[in-house]
């Protein structure tokens, strides 16, 4: 039967899914953003509820206790969210940065339009 | 059109700018004069219109790199043949300019007014002359040509590199990047003795601890720089 170590494991990367999806429908976790957190849930998962794998997993790592395997790789994911994260917030910073400067290049353009017909 | 564009970045330096403004105009009154505020929190654009500057504001700052950016996007677009960058902060003497024009015209691309070439001796902190020469020797290495001041803004540039700068230009700390950028991409980068001043008034952006991180920022840009392929101009 399922151990009590199981159940957390289980019931608590189920609710990671379910809220993952439910963002998503939402509309408040785009969907291209939501498919590394998606395969992090369904991976979660998967080894929660399928025992053999795990310990095929652990066995394979030499992890003596099984559950500290799912938390190797539970945090593997987060590392690569996070670092998936840190380049989007590159490019945005980047974006930002071009339309900053455009925008500070078209008042200026305005300002002096405005100021050359002032004059006239 | 005014052919020669002089290329302003202040973040907070209403104590220097309309002097600077002022001195630029007497020592090349031919000029256009542009500032880009960098999100400055002070008077800075202000006085810059009075003194009738061509005022660019960032709506937020920017940082150096970005700022100078912006001036050299204005420049493309306005058809300057030559852009000179001159510090806000009044560091930089404007009456040396002509003597940065003078090798544009023999085939440079872009020519650095260098605080060292002269064989003056540059007064300021230990910890800030050794993070110069660390930059100059860096540069040096990677480009396999010798440059003594690669910290210095104080800048002319052509047609050429306004154009390339406009699209590619480093951020942050960016003035031994930028020199490797275009140095890569097979421009000619040369050096003339500048004579650079104390600060007028404002601080260094960099304090030591900054100083460290700006240390460690520039050396991996520097390094991810001469890995990667160089951005050519044609491509564009």
């Amino acid at each position: 039967m399922f151990s009590q170590v199981q159940v957390v494991s289980i019931a608590g990367s189920l609710f990671l899914l379910l809220l993952i999806l439910e963002l998503v429908r939402r509309g408040k976790l785009a969907e291209r953003y939501s498919l590394l957190w998606i395969a992090t849930g369904v991976v979660l998962l998967l080894l929660s509820i399928w025992r053999g794998g795990l310990h095929l997993v652990a066995k394979m790592l030499g992890i003596y206790y099984p559950p500290s395997a799912l938390f190797l790789i539970g945090w593997i994911f987060v590392l690569l969210l996070i670092l998936h994260f840190s380049v989007i917030v590159s490019r945005l910073s980047r974006r930002t940065r071009d339309l900053a400067q455009t925008v500070a290049l078209l008042r200026q353009a305005l300002e002096e339009k405005r100021s050359g017909e002032e004059d006239e | 059109m005014k052919e020669i564009v002089v290329l302003v970045p202040a973040y907070n330096e209403e104590s220097t700018i309309a002097e600077v403004i002022a001195e630029i105009r007497s020592a090349l009154p031919q000029a256009e004069v542009v500032v880009i505020n960098d999100g400055s929190a002070d008077r800075t654009g202000e006085l810059a219109r009075k003194a009738r500057a061509v005022t660019i504001d960032l709506p937020f700052n920017l940082g150096i790199g970005a700022a100078m950016q912006t001036g050299y996007r204005y420049a493309r677009a306005h058809g300057h043949s030559v852009a000179v960058q001159v510090d806000g902060d009044g560091q930089h003497v404007p009456a040396e300019i002509p003597r940065l024009l003078a090798p544009l015209a023999e085939g440079a691309d872009l020519v650095i007014g260098s605080r060292f070439a002269s064989g003056r001796t540059y007064r300021a902190p230990l910890s800030r002359r050794l993070g110069m020469l660390f930059f100059s020797r860096a540069v040096s290495l990677l480009t396999g040509k010798r440059f003594l001041d690669t910290t210095s803004g104080f800048r002319a540039a052509n047609r050429k590199v306004i154009e390339f700068y406009s699209r590619h230009y480093p951020s942050d700390y960016p003035e031994p990047e930028a020199i490797l950028l275009l140095s890569r991409a097979g421009f000619r980068v040369t050096e003339v003795p500048a004579v650079i001043r104390e600060r007028g008034g404002g601080h260094s952006s960099i304090t030591l601890l900054r100083g460290l991180y700006y240390m460690v920022k520039v050396s991996l840009a520097l390094f991810m720089g001469r890995v990667r392929r160089p951005p050519r101009l044609e491509e564009e």
